[in-house]
């Protein structure tokens, strides 16, 4: 059981979550994710970690409301406990002096990035945080990582903050300007990381990503979270999760990470609405 | 008193069923088990030689006349006291191990007839304990203050975890998912191996005062040397298991719809997807599903996804007199109507727009000379390509081990298959305090091999934390007599 200590809404459908997980805290590096079941019945669902606390044993992440296991979790409240938490999970992002590194980032991966900006500036690289929403207001985290990077870029579809698009167009941009970037970590949804990849890719600029497959075990065990790169087999929670964007098999990720949407649509309609019984709650009371 | 020729005249007892019309239907245990009387009745077929060759096929040592006495005279709880002396764990034994290849081959009853039905009675013996419950705990040995840590909650770490215990040593298990088990909650399904005699199994040890600790990955959140040195532990198991599915090498293995073995029935036992969606892992329920292999795994996917409402093939690319599963599996799967395409191998997976799996292309194949293995080598037969029309591919061809813990513990000896090199006196690794057992070291065996594994390790654990060294190995065989 792994306690909750901490939860706030960060943005609309953007939950932050803190977890008293020592054992976890103490290992975890930049990078690595975490495998949580809310509760004896959920799914075993990755989270990739935004921020940790060796010595207070807290760890954070960051949770979007996608099917019923994400939507189990952020219905529990601070002081709940939380089933089973497991991790650190999959190789860390390997941090060295790469020089000018920009790290793009959307949804659940502008957390994902904090701890990954902290340190590679304290390696002592120039650090370009690039995060992108559909609107002004879906953007979280933002003074967080104007903390640890020497760059912070916001970039919205709607144009109402920062630069209009995606962060891609940032880096396309910075690129054909003639800008050095020495290493673009991207961690997101599966076609932006894809579209980064195709533009960094003339400029022969080393690009990584986070690929974040359906997994069942996350250990190796079970082999559901196989993708092709260079055209060999790889299991992104053992080899993974970061791989070179360039040389991803796109459409075959893309389609194996949908394998179950029917399931899981009928998952969330046939268990709703999930509400919680504690004491002090609306349905407690009725 | 029965005489030996009374004894010998009582027919072996078969172990009533579900009916297979029935049980495709359902994941409750297939067998029954027998009933008092059965048991007793089986029972009374042995002839308490003087000389038991079974104990010698059991690789565990269980002294199996003396449990099969007393159930001969009732004493049924007496009887599965008797095994727990040599076998934490009877009720899985008698479900899963191939006695047919161990005690009951050189039972002496079978030279002329049936032999006498060990398995069964073991089962029945530990059922009798579970149902009744008072199951009585063994006393232990005075504390020695020692501290073992055991990698892995499956068959190996389980064996190694109850005899530890027994001796006075402190023991903790690590799993990585979050239940204990290993193979026996991930892999074999309910139908074979109900998970409540799994959480019983663990209970009693828990019981004797063995620490579980779960969602705990040994080489992420501590690796075994940091077990040994800053956590103090004096000596660690490793019994990882093999948990890194093997794949064809086929083109299509990657489309939506093929799977391995290991998450097919992950999918169904661990996470219960079965009971989707009461339990929240969606499971893989199509219609016309392709399992790829010949063992015990592919016969429990095979059977798995027949309940859960498809038809299934059997793809083998040897023979049946080949296929390494136990023949009561054979036979249960034959008799639920599962199809075996025999002598016939895959060679591509085709796929829609959606990279969905729409059929397999497989070769026909036909038995040349003997491999390595001393079995008959399959050749494809030329020009006798077919296309299988099929919507999901279980891929049930072996496994490979874990790399988490030799990835974190570089000086650890490896096999060039990557298996862990251990002495088989002791099962110590390269590394001092350090053992091994089960599919980490063998490669992918049986549960029972994995707890004969786990016994030695214990013995050779127990003599070096109370000397600080391994017991001298045995002389070897035939020592002093020239060779002939």
């Amino acid at each position: 059981m792994f306690k909750i200590l901490h939860k706030q809404e960060v943005a609309p459908n953007v939950h932050e979550i803190v977890i008293e997980a020592p054992a976890i805290a103490k290992k975890a590096q930049p990078g690595q994710f975490l495998i949580l079941m809310a509760d004896e019945k959920s799914e075993r669902v990755p989270y990739t970690l935004s921020d940790w606390d060796a010595d207070t044993g807290a760890v954070t992440l960051i949770v979007l409301e996608a099917g019923h296991s994400s939507r189990k979790l952020i219905l529990m409240e601070p002081g709940d406990q939380i089933e089973h938490v497991v991790g650190p999970l999959g190789v860390p992002l390997e941090i060295g002096h790469h020089g000018t590194v920009a790290l793009a980032a959307g949804c659940y991966g502008i957390g994902a990035i904090l701890s990954i900006a902290r340190a590679m500036r304290k390696a002592g690289n120039r650090v370009i945080a690039i995060v992108e929403a559909r609107s002004h207001y879906l953007h979280y985290y933002q003074d967080q990582l104007r903390e640890v990077s020497d760059e912070l870029i916001q970039t919205t579809i709607d144009g109402s903050e920062g630069i209009k698009g995606h962060a891609v167009d940032v880096i396309k941009k910075r690129l054909e300007d003639g800008e050095q970037l020495d290493l673009v970590v991207v961690v997101g949804c599966p076609f932006m990381m894809m579209l980064t990849g195709r533009e960094t890719e003339p400029h022969k600029v080393k690009t990584l990503v986070a690929l974040n497959p359906i997994m069942v075990d996350g250990t190796g065990m079970c082999g559901a979270c196989r993708v092709s790169v260079s055209g060999e087999m790889k299991f992104a929670c053992v080899d993974g999760p970061f791989f070179d964007a360039h040389a991803v098999d796109w459409d075959e990720l893309w389609d194996r990470k949908a394998a179950y949407s029917q399931e899981e649509i009928q998952s969330v309609e046939r268990t709703e609405p999930v509400v919680p019984l504690r004491p002090g709650s609306r349905t407690d009371t009725l | 008193m029965l005489s030996k020729k009374e004894r010998i005249k009582i027919p072996r007892q078969a172990m009533p069923e579900q009916a297979p019309e029935d049980r495709i239907h359902n994941f409750n245990e297939v067998p029954y088990g027998y009933t008092t009387e059965l048991a007793k009745l089986e029972a009374d077929r042995c002839l308490q030689c003087n000389k038991p060759k079974c104990i010698e096929g059991c690789p565990v040592n269980i002294d199996i006349p003396s449990f099969i006495a007393l159930i001969q005279e009732g004493k049924f709880i007496e009887a599965a006291q008797k095994l727990k002396e040599e076998n934490a764990l009877p009720a899985i034994c008698g479900r899963v191990c191939p006695q047919e290849e161990q005690c009951e081959v050189k039972c002496v009853t079978g030279v002329k007839g049936d032999p006498v039905a060990i398995g069964r009675l073991e089962r029945f013996a530990a059922d009798y304990e579970r149902a009744h419950g008072e199951v009585a705990l063994p006393e232990l040995q005075p504390k020695t203050g020692k501290r073992v840590g055991i990698i892995g909650a499956g068959p190996a770490g389980l064996t190694v975890a109850g005899d530890l215990i027994k001796l006075g040593h402190d023991v903790t298990v690590f799993e990585a998912l979050h239940a204990p088990g290993g193979v026996l909650m991930y892999g074999i399904p309910e139908f074979r191996m109900p998970k409540e005699v799994v959480r019983a199994e663990v209970d009693y040890l828990e019981k004797l005062g063995v620490a579980f600790v779960m969602d705990y990955v040994v080489g992420r959140n501590s690796t075994v040397r940091e077990l040994l040195d800053n956590e103090g532990f004096h000596a660690v198991f490793i019994g990882s298991g093999a948990g890194l599915p093997s794949f064809m090498g086929i083109p299509g293995e990657n489309l939506v719809g093929v799977y391995s073995a290991n998450e097919y029935l992950t999918r169904a036992n661990l996470m219960k997807a079965y009971r989707f969606p009461e339990y929240d892992t969606p499971p893989i329920r199509r219609e016309r599903v392709a399992v790829i292999g010949g063992g015990n795994v592919a016969m429990d996917s095979a059977r798995t996804a027949l309940r859960l409402g498809g038809d299934v093939t059997v793809v083998y690319r040897r023979a049946r007199e080949q296929m390494p599963a136990r023949d009561e599996e054979i036979h249960h799967a034959e008799e639920e109507g599962i199809e075996f395409k025999l002598l016939n191998n895959p060679i591509r997976i085709l796929g829609d727009e959606n990279h969905r799996v729409t059929s397999m292309e497989c070769i026909r194949m036909e038995l040349g000379e003997p491999d390595d293995s001393g079995r008959r080598r399959p050749v494809p037969v030329k020009g006798s390509e077919f296309i299988m029309e099929i919507d999901t591919v279980v891929v049930a061809i072996g496994n490979k081990p874990n790399p988490l813990i030799p990835q974190t513990m570089p000086e650890l000896k490896l096999t060039r298959w990557g298996t862990i090199v251990v002495d088989e006196h002791t099962m110590q690794t390269s590394e001092e305090g350090v053992y091994a057992g089960g599919d980490i070291v063998s490669g992918a065996a049986t549960v029972i091999l994995a707890m004969g594994q786990g016994k030695i390790a214990a013995q050779a654990m127990d003599h070096y934390l109370r000397t600080g060294k391994n017991p001298e190995p045995p002389p070897p065989p035939d020592s002093g007599t020239p060779a002939t």
